[in-house]
């Protein structure tokens, strides 16, 4: 009975954080955004400095009418969304937050292979969004997210790979176990590349060819309306919460910190995932969007070169520590 | 496969001889969960090459693969699982559904899609279905996983088997990929340069690409 409740308090936590998480990355981007751009975001919702706009939005989307294209292939298009959305929630539940077993949601052997190849599955929502739409705008962003996801999944995978060489496991409980502060350093290409990479399998901007809206009309997702296009917007907020989280595992300790990682570790692990996600949001407000050979040219002529030479260094140091 | 074989071996090699102890008449829940799995997964893949719409074929063989992934799971071959899921759902259909979108994917049925070969299709797969199946049963007859006891797949002993007993395999299968990928991009690029010298003739002006994009999909084309 015991284990049955443990495990059923697990999922309830990952699936509450699953569900607000994403919306404070949201509210904050609004906020961020505004000041970033001089002005002040929505102030009315709520009252106090517009807390409750996601929630007007929510309650906006479930109002409005969920449209299928007449000519659009029906299952497909409605599957479309849960594809995209899932694989997130799944990644959640082996994020550790804390030292120790009890705070991951599951102790997962092959960690860091488990989040990489789940999160590869949201991209087919994505393209089935895309191809079931019937449009040729949809098909472009479906083509371009396809053609991304090639290019970036390899430099994440190699700076993964890369980590997990330094740690002697590929279990992310087991990396933070390893974790030593000279690590940030010595593995801060790697961290860098694979950042980057996330954003791009993100679609975030300046990586945001696939959905670029004054182009291809926000490419796969045309078509949407109602609560499936807001799922596909809560992908994407969830994917943030997820690539900085892992950021954080992976290359900047966890809940590692200065002091206090006894009783406060889950702070800290939390902190460094808000900062990143500042500047997730940060780099959405200050870089022009890419061009699509542009994209692809920087992943394979700039991050796999780089992230082979992290996997270099970091077997020299290896050898040599040892 | 190479890793799926390896990862059973290491299985039977670590499992004890604990077969008196289980009979055919009385499945467990995790044998009854194979089993269901093992439908499913026959059903996606036999839908995948009988269906008349080529992207919902893609789609099938998602369902067909990750069935796979849960079947190693259930034979603790987690790792094996993972890297199925990453390697084939995450890349592999990608890359399929890439290549329909970018060359034709109507909506509905295609019936021009279909091969005059299918009984040549089905002879092949049935002999090669045979022979496998065959191989497998031969190799390990009534060996049982020893769910109790020391983890059979977990990356660690994967590592360990593949590394130590399986090197050459190993080593002999990376030399392939590196040679069919090196293949792919002499290919690529003998194919543009042909492609160039008809195109200068005729209009100069069309005679360029993007060299990027073109030579890197031929490439991981090739690795898979």
């Amino acid at each position: 009975m015991n284990d049955v409740l443990d495990v059923a308090l697990r999922l309830l936590v990952v699936f509450v954080v699953f569900l607000t998480f994403p919306l404070i990355v949201g509210q904050t981007e609004h906020k961020v955004m505004a000041h970033m751009q001089g002005r002040l975001g929505p102030m009315y919702a709520g009252g106090f400095h517009g807390w409750a706009q996601l929630v007007a939005d929510g309650v906006k989307f479930a109002q409005k009418e969920d449209v299928v294209p007449a000519g659009a292939d029906r299952r497909v298009f409605q599957l479309a969304p849960a594809v995209a959305l899932l694989p997130y929630l799944l990644v959640l539940l082996a994020i550790p937050i804390g030292p120790g077993e009890g705070a991951v949601g599951q102790v997962i052997d092959a960690g860091v292979f488990f989040v990489l190849a789940v999160m590869g599955i949201g991209v087919l929502g994505s393209l089935m969004a895309g191809w079931a739409s019937a449009n040729k705008f949809s098909l472009l962003g479906g083509l371009r997210t396809a053609a991304q996801l090639l290019a970036y999944e390899l430099p994440m995978l190699l700076t993964a790979a890369s980590v997990a060489m330094a740690a002697g496991t590929v279990s992310l409980v087991g990396i933070l176990d390893a974790f030593q502060w000279w690590w940030v350093p010595w593995q801060i290409t790697g961290a860098l590349v694979f950042f980057i990479a996330g954003l791009a399998e993100l679609q975030r901007p300046p990586f945001d060819m696939p959905v670029a809206d004054s182009e291809i009309i926000f490419g796969a997702y045309t078509e949407y309306t109602g609560l499936r296009f807001a799922l596909f917007l809560l992908a994407e907020y969830a994917g943030i919460v997820v690539l900085c989280g892992l950021t954080t595992v992976l290359f900047l300790g966890g809940w590692h910190g200065p002091w206090g990682t006894d009783g406060l570790g889950w702070v800290w692990t939390l902190l460094k995932t808000a900062v990143l996600a500042f500047v997730v949001i940060w780099l959405r407000v200050t870089y022009p969007r890419l061009r699509e050979d542009q994209l692809q040219k920087l992943a394979w002529t700039l991050l796999v070169p780089l992230s082979l030479a992290q996997i270099a260094l970091t077997g020299i140091v290896k050898v040599v520590i040892r | 496969m190479t890793l799926a074989a390896a990862a059973g071996t290491a299985a039977h090699a670590t499992t004890t001889a604990a077969a008196e102890t289980h009979g055919f008449l009385s499945p467990t829940g995790v044998e009854i969960a194979f089993l269901l799995v093992g439908l499913v997964t026959l059903g996606a893949a036999v839908i995948t090459v009988t269906t008349r719409q080529l992207v919902h074929a893609a789609l099938w063989l998602v369902v067909a693969l990750g069935g796979l992934a849960v079947e190693y799971l259930l034979l603790t071959a987690e790792f094996i699982a993972w890297v199925q899921v990453l390697i084939y759902v995450g890349s592999v259909v990608v890359l399929l559904l890439f290549g329909l979108m970018l060359t034709r994917a109507p909506i509905g049925r295609s019936p021009d899609a279909d091969s005059g070969n299918r009984w040549v299709a089905l002879t092949v797969a049935v002999v090669s279905a045979t022979a496998l199946v065959w191989v497998v049963v031969d190799a390990f007859r009534t060996t049982w996983i020893d769910l109790d006891g020391a983890p059979a797949g977990s990356t660690e002993v994967t590592g360990a088997s593949l590394f130590q007993h399986w090197v050459l395999p190993f080593e002999a299968l990376s030399v392939l990929l590196l040679a069919a990928l090196v293949g792919a991009i002499v290919l690529s690029r003998k194919a543009k340069a042909e492609q160039a010298a008809t195109a200068t003739a005729p209009a100069p002006a069309t005679a360029s690409g993007a060299p990027g994009p073109a030579a890197t999909r031929s490439d991981t084309e090739g690795t898979r």
